[in-house]
């Protein structure tokens, strides 16, 4: 379950020791943006000691590494890998060649370091015109690839448009990005909101990418995880329904009947699919049916 | 009848004070204060020596107190706080006997009792009357409540009133009455402002401590506590601040009145006041002008005095009607027992203040504090000093996790239904330990440089000098 991520510079070690304790699901590390090149190494070193060393409490790691068009990508590679993240954040993923190029030196070294191979997945970061053009194409590239990542900020500079709050430039952008993520059965992830003090803000635009497909949303900010995780979190209501979908099938198959309506709806196997995943994501999160 | 006298020094002269004698002084304009500074000039001037001096509290804007102390006037201190620049010369061992820290309870009850008297008072008063009626609400100076000034005032053999703000008698809205002060005298400051109240007290923006404040509030909402009649103190400091403003978001939500806030009061206590979370504030220190503002013109924001607010002498305290008191520390041991004294060298850099009053009357004592500092844990296994006995502390909110006094089990299990992260305070000294590594045991000197006296009069525990 992955439901909001959080982006961490990977220079700051106090941000770093905290990693566990910010109630994110996932912590991105970040070695790209937040990271001056002269810091790339001791980001590095950080990360990697931060991975070595620390109990982050469940919270799945991700490394936003450099992308591939500069000399620090294999380095940070070379450097995280052998603490086994969780998913490699690949930035400017513009093409499937570049996840194939990340997933041949992954596949690489988890072969040299006698690692279990595929153990770590790939997020392309979808940033530029080209990347989202190629959306389904980079989503399909490989097994690596578990979710594509809206990144609207640099976008919006290649779309040679001005980003707003409102996000009205980037609902094309988004919307495809839920299509070809979801055509090729992976998860997707919405851009961070970047004004960490518009609180309702942040709800308005946690409440939009949920309603419009995505996975979870990102974050630069610990103050955005709680709306965040609660914006994407099942509601009660969606639960209980959940569940009565679930009986309303249980009682029509002991009944010998095809078709079956609830609430005068009939019930397709998207909506089963979608109720299963709904009381998994609930039990998961320890919202059990006694508490409906 | 006159009581206006020319200058600081023949107010002195008059009070009649001599050598081994006490003088006190309130806090109330902290490290803005000028008031101790200039009496102290002048009693050395007048080449009285040997005194001890009664403080409520003692911040580094004091430090000329240092040479007092090294030059003889000064002989003994008692004080309820100690800032760090003080504290630290206090911990190098400049003054043979130890310093005396009481809690804001403890040291207003043994004043009245007689037990550490008074010979001379100095009352900072933002505004006064001729007669010595004075109050902290008005003039440039203002700082509020005058709390931590009244027992002094009433039990103090000869009380001198300092004001910068004199107006015709009599002053309506006075807060200490004439019928306790023997003389007023007129300077051109008592302080600065800059230093007394903060303009805005604003809470953290500091990830940890939101996340603390968030788990903090939610140990308020799941403890039982919070219902219809609530009361709460808090502290100034970012965390407990954010603290009162996720409680004040849940009270809103469910509809909660409170009773009272009490305490310190900062704008955001004045805020929940004003949004309904409580019906009345009562008020020993005012922290920012939200709170001098509030005091002086919202009649359900009460004055009261040290006496009232945690003095264990009282027939009854405030502090003994209180639900949820949010504290921090700068360490706390598997016993729960907290150190607000000094640092982690352990040299002198704070004090109880009303945290052992509050912990012993509240029904929730609560300490929030995060699970290192710099690279220090905060759980040890014997804290440095103990400021407040782990008897009196229910639970302590970390960002790793919440750990709850084993002797309060109905409240831990209430946390674990609620579904907040509780753990064993041993585990998380442990789990802090893995990250930070393990601190070498601290040594200290020979020397006791300060004994803390527990709300009752017993000595809780003695602090070293640094070696």
């Amino acid at each position: 379950m992955r439901r909001s991520m959080l982006f961490l510079p990977g220079n700051n070690p106090n941000m770093l020791i905290n990693a566990g304790c910010l109630g994110a699901d996932a912590v991105i590390f970040d070695l790209e943006d937040a990271v001056s090149p002269a810091e790339k190494d001791a980001a590095r070193l950080l990360v990697r000691n931060t991975m070595r060393y620390m109990d982050l409490d469940g919270c799945e790691i991700v490394v936003r590494i450099n992308s591939v068009d500069t000399d620090f990508w294999r380095k940070d590679l070379d450097t995280v890998i052998p603490c086994k993240p969780d998913v490699i954040l690949l930035p400017k993923s513009a093409e499937p060649a570049d996840i194939r190029l990340v997933d041949e030196y992954i596949s690489d070294l988890e072969e040299k370091l006698e690692l279990q191979k595929g153990g770590v997945q790939i997020m392309p970061l979808i940033e530029t015109a080209m990347g989202v053009e190629n959306a389904f194409a980079i989503a399909s590239s490989c097994k690596r690839v578990c979710a594509l990542f809206l990144g609207a900020e640099d976008l919006t500079a290649d779309l040679q448009c001005k980003r707003t709050k409102e996000g009205r430039e980037i609902e094309y952008a988004r919307q495809r990005l839920v299509v070809a993520a979801r055509a090729a059965g992976v998860d997707v992830y919405d851009t961070p909101f970047t004004d960490v003090n518009d609180d309702e803000g942040i709800v308005q635009d946690a409440r939009l990418a949920k309603a419009l497909g995505f996975t979870g949303k990102a974050s630069i900010s610990p103050r955005h995880v709680d709306v965040i995780n609660e914006v994407f979190s099942p509601t009660l209501a969606e639960i209980e329904y959940a569940y009565e979908v679930v009986e309303a099938i249980r009682v029509a198959k002991e009944m010998g009947k095809g078709a079956v309506s609830l609430r005068g709806k009939m019930i397709d196997a998207p909506i089963v699919a979608r109720a299963e995943r709904t009381i998994a994501m609930a039990k998961a999160l320890g919202l059990d049916r006694t508490e409906v | 009848m006159n009581k206006l006298v020319n200058s600081i020094r023949e107010a002195i002269a008059l009070s009649g004070l001599q050598d081994g004698m006490t003088v006190s002084f309130h806090h109330h304009l902290r490290n803005g204060d000028h008031v101790l500074n200039m009496v102290m000039h002048e009693i050395a001037e007048l080449g009285i020596r040997d005194l001890t001096v009664n403080a409520s509290s003692l911040f580094d804007v004091h430090m000329p107190l240092v040479d007092h102390i090294q030059n003889g006037v000064v002989s003994h201190v008692l004080a309820d706080y100690i800032s760090a620049g003080l504290g630290k010369a206090f911990s190098a061992g400049i003054m043979e006997k130890p310093v005396q820290f009481r809690t804001h309870g403890g040291r207003p009850c043994d004043i009245a009792s007689g037990k550490t008297p008074i010979d001379v008072a100095f009352i900072a008063a933002p505004t006064s009357d001729t007669m010595g009626n004075c109050s902290g609400k008005y003039g440039k100076s203002a700082c509020g409540s005058l709390g931590y000034a009244f027992a002094d005032a009433m039990y103090a053999k000869r009380v001198v009133v300092i004001t910068d703000n004199l107006v015709p008698y009599p002053l309506a809205d006075f807060s200490i009455a004439e019928n306790y002060v023997d003389y007023v005298v007129q300077v051109d400051a008592i302080g600065d402002p800059r230093g007394i109240v903060s303009g805005t007290t604003k809470i953290t923006r500091d990830p940890v401590g939101l996340v603390m404040a968030q788990y903090a509030a939610k140990v308020i909402d799941a403890s039982g506590l919070l219902k219809d009649g609530f009361s709460f103190q808090t502290g100034a400091g970012g965390a407990s601040l954010a603290a009162a403003k996720f409680l004040k978001d849940i009270m809103l939500k469910k509809e909660i009145q409170g009773s009272f806030g009490l305490g310190g009061i900062t704008g955001y206590m004045v805020d929940m006041l004003k949004a309904g979370c409580f019906k009345t504030l009562l008020d020993v220190q005012c922290f920012d002008l939200g709170a001098v503002e509030s005091i002086r013109t919202n009649p359900a924001h009460r004055e009261i005095s040290a006496l009232q607010y945690a003095s264990p002498g009282s027939k009854s305290a405030a502090v003994d009607s209180l639900d949820v008191v949010i504290l921090g520390a700068t360490e706390i041991d598997t016993d729960f027992n907290v150190n607000v004294h000094t640092d982690s060298q352990g040299c002198i850099m704070g004090g109880s203040g009303g945290h052992s009053d509050t912990a012993a009357g509240a029904k929730l004592s609560m300490i929030i504090a995060p699970m290192f500092r710099a690279r220090l844990p905060i759980v040890t296994d014997r804290v440095t000093c103990i400021s407040t006995p782990g008897k009196d502390v229910d639970v302590l909110v970390t960002q790793g996790g919440i750990a709850v006094n084993p002797a309060k089990t109905e409240l831990k299990n209430r946390l674990i239904d609620a579904g907040l992260p509780v753990i064993d305070i041993a585990e998380l000294k442990e789990k802090t330990e893995r990250i930070t590594g393990k601190p070498q045991k601290l040594t200290h000197g020979d020397r006791i440089v300060a004994e803390v006296i527990s709300r009752n009069g017993d000595i809780l525990d003695k602090i070293y000098s640094v070696s």
